[in-house]
C-alpha cells in the first residue's frame, strides 16, 4: 500500500492553518486587553503627575480649580454593584434551581427560560427610562414612610435596578450546571432516602458551588460596569454617602456625563484615570473570585 | 527548529509591539485635508442648545440656495475640539474659549453671537398660586444649601403675602457638562461673592449639594417628580414642558418674567468688540438676568489646510444670513433673537474673517 493513502499532506496542512488561526485569534484578545490598559495608563499620566496617589482617597470633585478625588465614585461603585448582587442571589439562584432541577423540559419552562434571557437583552437605557417612571416613585413613598429625605433616587433605587439587570447571568449559568449533575450522585442520594430538598442542598449545590460562584462573578462584572441605567436614577451627587437611601455616584457614570465637556487637559485626563481605576477594581474582583473558587475546588 | 523559549520570548515581542500600536497615540492628532471634499457642504460641530434652531435655519437656507450644512450636536466641547483640528467649518459654543483652549488652538478665533437663551429657575410647589419671586441672594442661598425648607423667611420677606409651605427644599442640577449650567455658574459668582469663591463658575461644577439630572430633560423629571424640588433648566425647555418658574429681579431692581422678549432685551447693551462677554446680571434694566449667547466658532484667517476662497465665502454668507434673515425662526422654537446692538457687533466681527489676508465679505 503506499504511504499517501494514509497521509494527506493537505490535510496536514489544513490542521496546521487552523491551529494557527485559532492561536492567533486568542493571543488579539490579548492584544486588545494589553492595549486598552495601556491607553487608559498613557492618558491618565497628566493626571497622575497633578494629583498623585491622593486621587484615590481625595474627596473633592472640583473642576474648577482642578482637584479631583475618586473616593465617592469608588465608594458608589462597590456599594451599588454588592448590594444589587446581594439582592439578585436569592432570585437568580431559585430559577436556576427551578428550570435545572425540578421543570427542566415543558412549555412553561422553556418561556421563562426565555423570558430570562429576554432581562438580559434589554437596552439598559430602558431600565434606566422603566426605573425613573416606576421604581423612583416607589422608592420615594417608602422613603416617605420611613422618613428619611424623599429623593426617590439613590443607592437603593440603583441597586434595584441593577439586581434585576444583572439576575439572567447567574441565573442562565447556574441552570446548566444543575442540570449537569451527574444523575448518579443524585440517585445515590434518593435511594439512601433524601427528600428532593435534601438532594438539591446536600448534592447538586456542593457539585456546582464553584460554577454558580463563577456565575455570580459574571453578575458582578456586569453590575460594576453597568453606566446609563445607574446614572438616570442614582442622583449623581458627588457627596459621600451617609446611608443606603442617599443618592451618589459611580465611576462609570461620571465618565459617560462629563466626558464630551471636560474642556481642560488635567479635567480629561482625570476622568481617564477614573477609567482606569474602574478597570483595575474589575480586574482586581475578578482576580479574587478566581482565587475563591479555587480555594473551594480543592478543599 | 527554535526552542521553545525563544518561541515563547518572540511571541510576547510580537504582543508586546502589536498593543503599543493600537494604544492611542493622540499628539498631533489633526490637521488631516478637508473633511468634506464637496464645496457644496459645510460641516459645523459644537452646542446641542442652539441645535434646533440651526436645523431649522440651515433647511432653509439649503431651500433658497442649495447649499447643504451637517451640523453635529456633539456638545460645546466637542465642537471646540474639532474645531481645533480643523475637521470642522465652524463650531459653536455657549461659552467663549477658555485660556486653555485659546493657547491650544493657536490662530484667532471669531465668535459670532447666534441668538441667546434664558435658564430658568424651576419649581414643584403645586400649593402655590402665584409665580414665585426670587432675589440673587436667595437663588444662590438655596443653591448654596444654606435655605433649607421654603418657608425660610428669606423667600418670605420676597414674597409677601404668599402662603409659604414648610416642605424642605430638594435641589436639582445637571450631572453633565452643559452650557447652562456655565451660563447659571457664571450668574451665580457675578452676584454672591461665596458662590464665586467655590464653587466657582463652569459646564461642570462641585455642587455644594442636590441631586444631579443628565440633561434637561433628567433636572426637569427630577423637578416635576420631587415635591418642593428647584432646579434650572433651559427657557425653551420649560415652556414646551409648560413647567412654573419664577420671576428674578435684575440688577435694575425689576423682577423679571423669562421670556423670549426679556431674553432678547438683556443683550440689547454695549458689547465688547470682540463679543465675547456673558450677559448674565445684564444692565439692560427689562432684560432677564440669567441669558447668555450662543457662539459660532471660526478661524479668522480663512486660508488653511487647502480651503479654498469659494468655501470661506460660502461659510461667511451663511453666517450672515444666520444673524439677519435666520433670527425670523428664533421666536417660534422659543430663542431669543439677537438685539440690534448684538446684530452690529456681530456684523463687524464677520467683516473682519480674512482669506489670505483679503476681507472676504465686500
Amino acid at each position: 500500500m503506499e504511504l499517501r493513502h494514509f497521509f494527506s499532506l493537505r490535510k496536514v496542512k489544513a490542521e496546521a492553518s487552523f491551529k494557527k488561526t485559532l492561536l492567533i485569534t486568542s493571543i488579539l484578545m490579548i492584544v486588545i486587553a494589553i492595549a486598552i490598559f495601556l491607553t487608559l495608563v498613557v492618558h491618565s499620566v497628566p493626571s497622575l503627575k497633578a494629583l498623585g496617589i491622593k486621587y484615590l482617597w481625595g474627596r473633592t470633585w472640583d473642576p474648577v480649580s482642578n482637584v479631583y478625588g475618586g473616593l465617592p465614585f469608588l465608594l458608589g461603585t462597590l456599594l451599588t454593584s454588592f448590594l444589587a448582587l446581594f439582592i439578585s442571589i436569592p432570585f437568580s439562584y431559585a430559577i436556576a434551581i427551578y428550570l435545572g432541577e425540578y421543570k427542566t423540559t415543558g412549555w412553561l419552562p422553556g418561556f421563562l427560560r426565555n423570558i430570562v434571557e429576554l432581562v438580559a437583552a434589554v437596552p439598559s437605557v430602558i431600565y434606566g427610562f422603566w426605573a425613573l417612571v416606576v421604581v423612583v416613585p416607589l422608592v420615594r413613598s417608602l422613603e416617605t414612610k420611613f422618613g428619611v429625605a424623599p429623593y426617590g433616587v439613590g443607592i437603593f433605587t440603583a441597586s434595584l435596578v441593577l439586581a434585576i439587570m444583572i439576575i439572567p447571568y447567574a441565573a442562565s449559568l447556574g441552570r446548566e450546571l444543575i442540570r449537569l449533575t451527574p444523575s448518579a450522585l443524585k440517585e445515590g442520594a434518593y435511594s439512601l432516602g433524601a427528600t428532593r430538598y435534601e438532594v438539591i442542598k446536600n448534592v447538586v449545590l456542593p457539585y456546582t458551588k464553584s460554577g454558580l460562584f463563577a456565575g455570580l462573578l459574571l453578575s458582578l462584572g456586569r453590575a460594576l460596569g453597568e453606566t446609563m441605567a445607574v446614572t438616570m436614577v442614582i442622583g449623581n451627587t458627588n457627596i459621600l454617602p451617609s446611608n443606603v437611601f442617599s443618592p451618589s455616584n459611580t465611576m462609570a457614570s461620571v465618565i459617560a456625563n462629563e466626558f464630551t465637556e471636560a474642556d481642560r487637559a488635567v479635567y480629561l485626563s482625570a476622568l481617564i484615570e477614573l477609567g482606569l481605576l474602574l478597570f483595575l477594581v474589575t480586574v482586581a474582583i475578578n482576580i479574587i473570585g478566581k482565587a475563591v473558587i479555587k480555594r473551594f475546588t480543592n478543599e | 527548529m527554535y526552542s521553545k523559549q525563544s518561541l515563547h520570548r518572540s511571541v510576547i515581542a510580537v504582543m508586546t509591539v502589536a498593543a503599543l500600536s493600537f494604544t492611542a497615540c493622540n499628539g498631533g492628532g489633526g490637521s488631516d485635508k478637508q473633511a468634506s471634499g464637496d464645496d457644496n457642504t459645510l460641516i459645523g460641530a459644537g452646542s446641542t442648545f442652539v441645535y434646533p434652531l440651526f436645523s431649522k435655519q440651515f433647511s432653509e437656507y439649503n431651500k433658497e440656495t442649495g447649499l447643504k450644512v451637517n451640523y453635529q450636536s456633539i456638545g460645546s466641547g466637542g465642537g471646540i475640539q474639532q474645531l481645533t483640528h480643523k475637521t470642522v467649518d465652524f463650531g459653536d459654543s455657549d461659552a467663549p474659549l477658555n485660556e486653555e483652549q485659546t493657547k491650544e488652538i493657536g490662530s484667532p478665533v471669531l465668535h459670532i453671537p447666534m441668538c441667546s437663551g434664558a435658564v430658568v429657575i424651576s419649581y414643584n410647589l403645586p400649593e402655590l398660586k402665584d409665580t414665585l419671586r426670587l432675589t440673587p441672594d436667595v437663588i444662590a442661598n438655596i443653591f448654596l444649601g444654606k435655605i433649607k425648607s421654603w418657608n425660610d423667611p428669606q423667600i418670605a420677606a420676597v414674597n409677601s403675602g404668599v402662603q409659604l409651605p414648610s416642605t424642605p427644599i430638594v435641589v436639582a442640577h445637571r450631572s453633565d457638562g452643559s452650557g447652562t449650567t456655565n451660563i447659571f455658574t457664571t450668574y451665580l459668582s457675578k452676584v454672591s461673592p461665596q458662590w464665586s469663591t467655590s464653587p466657582g463658575k463652569g459646564s461642570s461644577i462641585n455642587w455644594p449639594i442636590g441631586l444631579g439630572g443628565k440633561g434637561n430633560e433628567g433636572v426637569a423629571g427630577l423637578v416635576k417628580q420631587t415635591p418642593g424640588a428647584i432646579g434650572y433648566v433651559e427657557l425653551a425647555y420649560a415652556v414646551q414642558n409648560k413647567m412654573a418658574f419664577a420671576k428674578v429681579k435684575n440688577k435694575a431692581g425689576n423682577f423679571i418674567t423669562p421670556s423670549v422678549a426679556s431674553t432678547s432685551a438683556a443683550s440689547n447693551i454695549q458689547l465688547p468688540e470682540d463679543s465675547k462677554v456673558s450677559l448674565t446680571d445684564t444692565d439692560a434694566p427689562d432684560g432677564y438676568p440669567i441669558s447668555g449667547f450662543t457662539w459660532a466658532l471660526i478661524y479668522k484667517e480663512q486660508k488653511y489646510d487647502n480651503r479654498s476662497q469659494d468655501r470661506a465665502t460660502k461659510l461667511l454668507k451663511l453666517l450672515w444670513w444666520n444673524i439677519h434673515e435666520g433670527q425670523k425662526f428664533c421666536e417660534g422654537l422659543n430663542y431669543a433673537p439677537l438685539s440690534p446692538s448684538a446684530v452690529a457687533v456681530a456684523e463687524k466681527i464677520l467683516n473682519s474673517a480674512t482669506y489670505d489676508g483679503k476681507p472676504i465679505l465686500q
